[in-house]
């Protein structure tokens, strides 16, 4: 939601570009595109950072149960879209299309539009960096030792509460990207429009597997397959079914998602 | 706040907050029986003169504005403390994150809409059938899904929660998205009228099925199942280990909690007359489970705090409309983040294990 709004300021009010405004070429159009990557990016990544800072951190140095953090995240969340649907008075915003969505080819009857194909590019990008960050740097190798035990890697030296703030940021700055990519092919949005995407994510890494980059990858794009395929095959008022039962039919051959990996000791 | 004191305790700093719920018990352990006697029934005076409330001077400053105070007692205020209570069997004692538990109420709704509209059945009669099927659905969904545990089970039963939701939307025999009207009414009972101009008729019926169920998980408490419920929260394995058949109580406490949840949905739809898939949402179960945690989990009294501060504050502060969910948000945030246990915590462990030694061998 804050990805795809800033994207909409930046390219409205910040570069004054007009809602139904002709389409950009060449340079102009990369540099606007780009400043809206960037710019979305950061803009989730601080807010990511922001919401840790105050539903989460004072919660963790206390050491509470695990449903705390929880209902603190959900007023958090209620906070930011509520502010947001106040400023909008609750309407929808369109964003002014920047990119002219040519089509490139018709393959086997598909049509491929050029917005269609930067997401289906960019995606494994992001993949293979995040995993690469998460599996082969410094950061990463404290990232995935808080993850593991917070309290053997604070004895170990590792400044918790600086590896979860990153982890919060890295985290805003995947969704920011995410959130620039679907305004340039949705072209509006809305101050709830994070809610559904969020479930959508959520049950996407649990399908892969919480913790596993990897599952989360596949778990997202078997999620995607199954919707669409499933509003073909059913009508799009089951898709939401379809994907919930097949989740739960995978949980109970594989309790720990897809790639999941040895049972994991969660507490509630 | 002086949480240094005690680095290395995962509850390190809610040992010197102050502790309500432990001076309240306090409070109880020295009174004789007399007098506790009449602290209950005035309490429940207390709370079945709520809705005269609005009308004198003192306490009028209850009333809600816009919606009918009368009407906001029942729902939501007196359904989400049923709900919290419900729900507070699943998560607070054993420990589980259920994140669909609006699809038992769900279930209970439909059941009294399309049994009160298709057959000759009145609402007192449809009651059990509700309850049943509700506690037939926890069945369902427990057996196969409380296997798995944390994040993984609180996915699978937000998704059990919208399946439920997304039939009823998508089967047109059921109203599909127009829901059901018509419903019937309850008839008389003891004199008292149901309809829509005696809505303190209903607040009554709550608050007594509030009443049951909160004897109902008093009782259960400091009994078997209460104990099998403890040791599974504190940590499963432990509990495997040492005998407790974990699975069976888990889905007991899961169906207990569904047929809280089924009659606080058989009640709501007579009430409302109308029904429709827009009022079983996600939203509702996030809901109340801010209500439980919020008051403080685990703690039969936080909870029914909780529920009727976070249904009501929501229709108490209407007035600003379009700021009110902001302000909820506010709130949540700030009470976690100052009372991470909630606002009356769960009792301390160890008092609690005084406390039912001093019963003497009543614990099997």
């Amino acid at each position: 939601m804050v990805g795809t709004f800033a994207t909409v300021v930046i390219t409205r009010d910040l570069l004054g570009h007009p809602a139904n405004g002709p389409d950009l070429h060449g340079a102009t159009l990369i540099f606007t595109m780009l400043l809206c990557l960037l710019g979305s990016m950061l803009v989730s990544g601080l807010v990511a950072m922001l919401v840790e800072l105050l539903a989460y951190r004072r919660l963790r140095s206390l050491g509470t149960n695990r449903l705390a953090p929880l209902i603190s995240a959900i007023g958090m969340s209620i906070i930011l879209s509520e502010s947001v649907s106040l400023l909008t008075e609750g309407r929808a915003v369109p964003d002014p299309e920047v990119l002219h969505k040519s089509s490139l080819a018709t393959i086997l009857g598909a049509n491929i539009r050029i917005d269609q194909l930067l997401v289906v590019i960019v995606a494994p990008i992001m993949f293979f960096s995040l995993q690469r960050f998460v599996n082969h740097t410094r950061l990463g190798k404290g990232i995935r030792a808080v993850s593991m035990n917070e309290e053997t890697a604070k004895l170990m030296g590792i400044n918790i509460n600086r590896v979860i703030s990153i982890t919060f940021l890295i985290g805003g700055l995947m969704t920011g990207a995410s959130a620039f990519f679907f305004e340039t092919v949705y072209e509006a949005t809305k101050f709830n429009i994070g809610f559904n995407i969020g479930i959508a994510a959520f049950t996407a890494a649990v399908l892969g597997g919480i913790g596993n980059i990897r599952g989360a990858f596949v778990g997202g794009l078997a999620l995607g397959l199954l919707e669409t395929y499933a509003s073909a095959v059913l009508g799009s008022q089951w898709k939401a079914i379809t994907v919930f039962i097949v989740l739960i039919v995978v949980l109970l051959f594989r309790p720990n998602g897809l790639f999941g990996e040895a049972v994991q000791q969660t507490r509630v | 706040m002086g949480c240094s004191a005690k680095p290395f305790s995962r509850r390190g700093c809610d040992v010197e907050m102050s502790n309500l719920r432990d001076q309240g018990a306090e409070f109880w352990a020295k009174w004789d029986r007399p007098r506790r006697v009449t602290f209950v029934i005035a309490s429940i005076a207390v709370a079945a003169s709520l809705p005269f409330a609005g009308n004198f001077s003192i306490t009028n400053i209850l009333n809600t504005p816009i919606s009918s105070y009368q009407d906001v007692l029942v729902y939501p205020v007196g359904m989400f403390v049923l709900m919290a209570l419900g729900l507070n069997i699943v998560v607070g004692k054993s420990g589980m994150l259920d994140l669909g538990y609006v699809a038992f109420f769900a279930i209970g709704a439909y059941s009294m809409a399309i049994l009160g509209t298709h057959t000759h059945l009145n609402m007192w009669e449809i009651f059990p059938i509700g309850i049943a099927l509700a506690m037939f659905a926890g069945v369902l969904l427990g057996i196969p899904t409380l296997r798995l545990r944390g994040d993984y089970l609180a996915i699978v039963t937000m998704g059990f929660g919208e399946i439920v939701r997304i039939t009823a939307l998508n089967t047109q025999k059921i109203g599909g998205p127009n829901g059901i009207a018509n419903i019937p009414s309850p008839p008389s009972l003891f004199g008292l009228k149901f309809n829509i101009s005696h809505p303190n008729s209903f607040f009554w019926v709550v608050l007594v099925l509030i009443l049951l169920t909160i004897w109902m998980i008093r009782r259960l408490s400091i009994r078997r199942p209460g104990r099998a419920w403890e040791a599974i929260r504190q940590d499963e394995d432990a509990a495997e280990l040492m005998g407790v058949p974990t699975l069976k109580y888990k889905i007991w406490s899961f169906v207990l909690g569904a047929g809280v949840g089924g009659a606080a949905g058989v009640v709501y739809a007579s009430k409302a007359i109308f029904i429709s898939p827009d009022a079983f949402t996600f939203n509702i179960s996030v809901l109340i489970l801010s209500c439980v945690v919020f008051g403080g989990i685990g703690n039969i009294w936080g909870v029914v705090l909780g529920g009727v501060f976070l249904a009501y504050l929501p229709e108490r502060i209407r007035f600003i409309s379009n700021a009110r969910q902001l302000v909820f948000g506010i709130v949540l945030v700030l009470v976690m983040n100052f009372r991470p246990d909630g606002i009356l915590p769960r009792k301390k462990r160890e008092k609690a294990l005084l406390t039912k030694d001093d019963l003497g061998g009543k614990n099997d």
